[in-house]
């Protein structure tokens, strides 16, 4: 596995915004990084910042948003400093967002070639010809059937799902670094959904584009990440591989997700559940967020925040449980079966790595 | 590294949860849907500053009889056609002088007219105080104007809800009515009105009203179909509540801010067309004022006193501006789109 | 689930709700479904947007006047019932928790008067301090503070509203609730608070439950059965165990594939099942047929030899006719 270069770097962002009833804390110390070619996946519930963090990478933030510290580094530039006319220059070609509703991101007034070809002639200045001609190229490549005769449709003529696919034009066609896809399939039915996902898979692949990519939907992550980041109340508590997370995972938030969602062979046995709602930020809860919701919550959590843990290179969880002097507490059920499955991996891979040393010696 | 942080012995204690921490807490303030409103619309101070001058002509307006410092319909022929004097102001235009043929005259002294004796805004043509019968005249345009909206106001929103509400041919048949009353020119409809009801206060409210209830039944039969549809609604029918009240409880509380809006859009509408009437006419008859009949009085001499026409034409502007601004600030006040 | 012996709670029998009859336009939105609800169970009916889930839900509940078709609620025939006061006692039995948590409460209303308004209309508070209380209690059913009465809908989140909208539902004592896809605008970890209150309100309660659904994970935690839709048409309806560890339809089978897991190994594995509608061309009259015991598919005559090789060959023993 050769070491990518990161193209972006997040560092402890924190941002608020000024409401009416006061301050909301909606970020408030969020750092990640996004090496070429991968797929993060930001999970978290609503409210949790995930939509913010990823409009402050565009620029794209509310007028009662004060960035209140951190930079975002793309490509050596802190995009907090850029000038409208810079980060113009960036959305659309460099880094290119797609949102949740295909309905309400398509211009109903325009053809969808046209709204297709229009980044490349606003970003790279191609004369309309050959940027309709390169439409329909991207038209074909997300697998709108009968692109030929469709090129000069309007946006109503399609189905949600092949909406979504002209929405995936749209943002891939300048070819950009980063794609942010902010919950894309949430209101597709899962048949569709399951065509987008591969879809975005196929074209990573082509283009190389990194993706961050924002759901809700642990399924989703497992089948598009390479690494996951896990959100709640403005701040990330855990991050790592889509595998650690998924078979490994450490923080009492990640547990009450993984256990929250039946898995085709759960029984009809009570689902865990995180009880409660997420704090309200105006008022954030002094030490860790979770601890209200936190059935492992220890008494510094109520005075402390915690700070990330290291359990690997790749593997950092910000729970007061990872310190060497924290009891040891048992995860639910279905962590530990996940945690057995991780165990077996590991040992496998182990042997898998014996294997291969032995074979280049000889 | 964090592993090294020093922390207290009972750190690690598991946290006693009945303590403190409520899971389902809520910390912003508990407003209604009013007071949020209103918050919003004090950040508008164009609106704010409209509402205001609306208060203090509705204060004159309403308290003429306090304010008035003459009769409005005495007559003084010999003190007939007087510019305004202010006391102690010397500037032209308020100090009793005027330009006749070609020299600066005071007019006051021409008349015969004691020292004491001021006009704030001038006499007409048959000596009758020109700011008492503004005073007067805007109480009597403002409260046509109110009663012919409110008039308006029901019947348009009886009418749209019905219509709305129902659906199917009722609706149908129901917006066929309202279409052929558009069709019919206004004027006619108004005329034929004052016909039968002989010219009066009352008569013109009506006319007034029947010929705008229609934009105010549209507009809330929209609204009506829309809401109809929401599951709020379709809750409460499933709990068995009736139509009526189902229209009192859900449906009105939700329509009224499109109510609210539209009635400060209308009353404008209805102070300019009495206005408009009464100036041509068919209005409001002598010796009572109003806006439009001190329009129309004004007109007669607008080229050697146009203070007599300018002083109703500016209060009449004033007004319906400052009805439409505040209309508009309401309008965003009450359409929570623009976050924050 | 003693399926020979419970009772019926629901009857439907070749309901259709078609809209626009005989113009241009014309939807059908349910074309010929019919199946049963026990008394105790819950049903889970499943299906895409556009499958008619929605629109039978509302018609089982007298807010659609279906085309044609009977829908039995304990024994009695629903449409067209003109006696007000059984429909009022209808209205009492039968509620239903809609979809949207942001459109589903009135903005205007306090907490406390949406969730007494069916108490209000069926008069069952002795006065207001009974009311109040009725109202607490139910807020504190569904876990919420009793301070959360006198705030209005915007202040909460998507899960509380609709835990408000699930109290509002049982302030008449209902022995049937419609969920009609409860939880799918709601985050996942909150989808799970909400199912977990519904079942325990079941098994509290005795209630029988409508759970309508598009996730089908979700679906078959809390389904006793499962009916599947597709285009107004009931396609399989089996215990939720058969239908999806011996899915028969091919539909069914394509639905079922496309399911995201949350195990990253499994989903490096899984390929979606290519859906080829040709068992749902008009060209032959189909109904829903018992291929194994409690197990139906809808097929042609023709079809059930197919159907009953596929079920042999998942091991399943088959119901011979006759």
């Amino acid at each position: 596995m050769q070491s990518k270069e990161t193209i972006l770097k997040v560092n402890h962002l924190k941002i608020n915004f000024n409401t009416y009833a006061g301050t909301v804390k909606a970020i408030r110390d969020v750092s990640f990084d996004l090496k070429k070619g991968e797929t993060l996946a930001i999970v978290g519930e609503s409210g949790s910042g995930k939509t913010v963090t990823t409009r402050s990478i565009m620029g794209l933030l509310a007028n009662n948003a004060v960035v209140e510290g951190g930079t975002i580094q793309f490509h050596d530039k802190d995009v907090l400093k850029m000038s409208q006319k810079q980060l113009e220059g960036l959305r659309g070609a460099k880094i290119a967002q797609i949102f949740q509703d295909p309905m309400t991101s398509l211009d109903p007034t325009m053809r969808i070639g046209r709204q297709i070809a229009e980044p490349l002639m606003i970003h790279k200045g191609v004369k309309k010809d050959k940027a309709m001609a390169q439409a329909l190229e991207m038209m074909k490549l997300v697998g709108i059937t009968d692109a030929e005769n469709r090129i000069n449709d309007y946006p109503h003529q399609f189905s949600g799902g092949m909406r979504q696919r002209i929405v995936i034009a749209i943002a891939l066609i300048n070819y950009p670094e980063i794609l942010i896809a902010d919950e894309p399939t949430t209101a597709l039915d899962v048949t569709i959904q399951a065509q987008i996902l591969n879809l975005m898979r196929e074209l990573q692949d082509k283009i190389s584009t990194s993706i961050i990519f924002i759901t809700h939907d642990l399924g989703v992550v497992a089948g598009m990440a390479d690494r996951v980041a896990v959100m709640y109340a403005g701040k990330i508590v855990e991050y790592g591989t889509v595998d650690e997370i998924f078979y490994n995972p450490k923080h009492p938030y990640t547990w009450g997700l993984l256990s929250s969602m039946p898995t085709l062979d759960t029984d009809s046995g009570e689902l865990a559940s995180i009880p409660g709602t997420p704090p309200d930020l105006l008022d954030p809860p002094k030490g860790d967020a979770f601890a209200a919701r936190n059935p492992y919550a220890l008494k510094i959590d109520t005075e402390q925040e915690p700070p990330f843990f290291k359990v690997s290179d790749t593997h950092y969880a910000a729970t007061w449980l990872l310190h060497p002097d924290a009891p040891k507490v048992t995860p639910p059920d279905q962590i530990i079966q996940r945690q057995a499955k991780f165990a077996a991996m590991q040992k496998e891979a182990k042997q898998q790595h014996k294997i291969e040393e032995e074979e280049e010696q000889q | 590294m964090a592993d090294e942080v020093k922390l207290p012995a009972d750190s690690f204690e598991p946290l006693d949860k009945s303590k403190h921490l409520d899971s389902e807490k809520i910390a912003a303030p508990n407003l209604t849907f009013m007071q949020d409103a209103w918050r919003r619309l004090k950040k508008n101070k164009s609106a704010i500053i409209a509402m205001i001058i609306l208060i203090i002509f509705f204060v004159l307006a309403f308290g003429s009889a306090f304010f008035s410092p003459h009769n409005p319909n005495a007559v003084n022929p010999q003190l007939a056609n007087l510019p305004p004097k202010w006391p102690g102001v010397n500037i032209n235009g308020l100090n009793g002088t005027l330009v006749q043929a070609g020299s600066r005259v005071n007019a006051y002294q021409a008349a015969g007219a004691g020292a004491g004796v001021h006009y704030w805004l001038g006499t007409d043509y048959l000596g009758r105080d020109m700011l008492s019968r503004i005073l007067f005249g805007t109480r009597i345009s403002l409260t046509v104007a109110i009663v012919a909206t409110a008039v308006d106001l029901l019947i348009g929103v009886t009418f749209g809800l019905f219509s709305g509400w129902k659906g199917g041919w009722v609706d149908n048949f129901m917006q066929r009515v309202i279409e052929i009353i558009m069709s019919i020119p206004t004027l006619v409809v108004v005329v034929l009105l004052i016909l039968i009801l002989k010219p009066g206060m009352s008569s013109i409210t009506l006319a007034i009203a029947f010929s705008s209830w229609t934009t105010m039944a549209r507009l809330i039969r929209a609204q009506t179909l829309e809401l109809k549809e929401q599951e709020y609604v379709l809750a409460a029918k499933t709990l068995g509540e009736s139509s009526i009240k189902i229209a009192f409880k859900h449906l009105l509380p939700n329509l009224s801010s499109i109510i609210i809006i539209q009635t400060m859009f209308t009353i404008p509408s209805a102070i300019f067309f009495e206005a408009f009437l009464s100036f041509v006419g068919i209005g409001i008859s002598a010796p009572q004022a109003s806006l439009g009949t001190l329009l129309n009085d004004g007109q007669k001499n607008f080229q050697f006193l146009p203070y007599q026409m300018w002083y109703p034409a500016i209060v009449l502007s004033v007004i319906m501006i400052a009805f439409n601004i505040f209309a508009d600030g309401l309008r965003d006040a009450f359409d929570p789109q623009t976050k924050g | 689930m003693e399926l020979d012996n419970a009772k019926k709670v629901l009857e439907v029998s070749h309901l259709k709700q078609y809209f626009n009859v005989g113009k241009r336009d014309e939807v059908r939105a349910v074309d010929d479904i019919s199946f049963d609800i026990y008394e105790g169970e819950t049903f889970g009916l499943v299906g895409e947007s556009g499958s008619g889930k929605t629109t039978t839900g509302r018609a089982i509940i007298h807010l659609y006047r279906p085309t044609s078709g009977s829908i039995k609620f304990y024994g009695q025939e629903i449409i067209g019932m003109k006696d007000k006061k059984k429909m009022q006692q209808f209205r009492r039995d039968m509620q239903m928790i809609f979809q949207d948590p942001y459109a589903s409460l009135n903005p205007r209303m306090k907490v406390k008067d949406i969730v007494a308004e069916g108490i209000d209309i069926n008069h069952l508070a002795k006065n207001d301090a009974d009311r109040s209380k009725q109202v607490a209690d139910l807020l504190a059913t569904v876990g919420l503070n009793r301070d959360h009465a006198s705030r209005y809908p915007h202040e909460f989140s998507g899960g509380q509203r609709q835990r408000i909208g699930i109290a509002r539902a049982l302030a008449v004592q209902p022995k049937f609730i419609i969920a009609d896809e409860p939880i799918s605008a709601l985050d996942v970890s909150i989808q799970a608070q909400v199912v977990n209150l519904l079942k325990k309100l079941q098994r509290e309660r005795k209630l029988t439950f409508l759970f309508i659904a598009h996730d089908l994970s979700m679906v078959k935690y809390i389904s006793d059965r499962i009916g599947v839709l597709h285009y107004g048409r009931m396609l399989e309806v089996g215990t939720s165990d058969e239908v999806y560890n011996h899915p028969l339809h091919d539909y069914t089978r394509s639905l079922l594939s496309a399911v995201p897991v949350p195990d990253p190994e499994y989903e490096r594995t899984r390929t979606q099942i290519k859906y080829d509608p040709k068992y749902e061309d008009g060209s032959k009259k189909r109904e829903l047929v018992e291929i194994v015991p409690h197990h139906y598919v809808q097929c042609s005559q023709d079809e059930i030899p197919m159907y009953q090789e596929r079920a042999k060959s998942m091991g399943l023993s088959v119901k011979e006719p006759g």
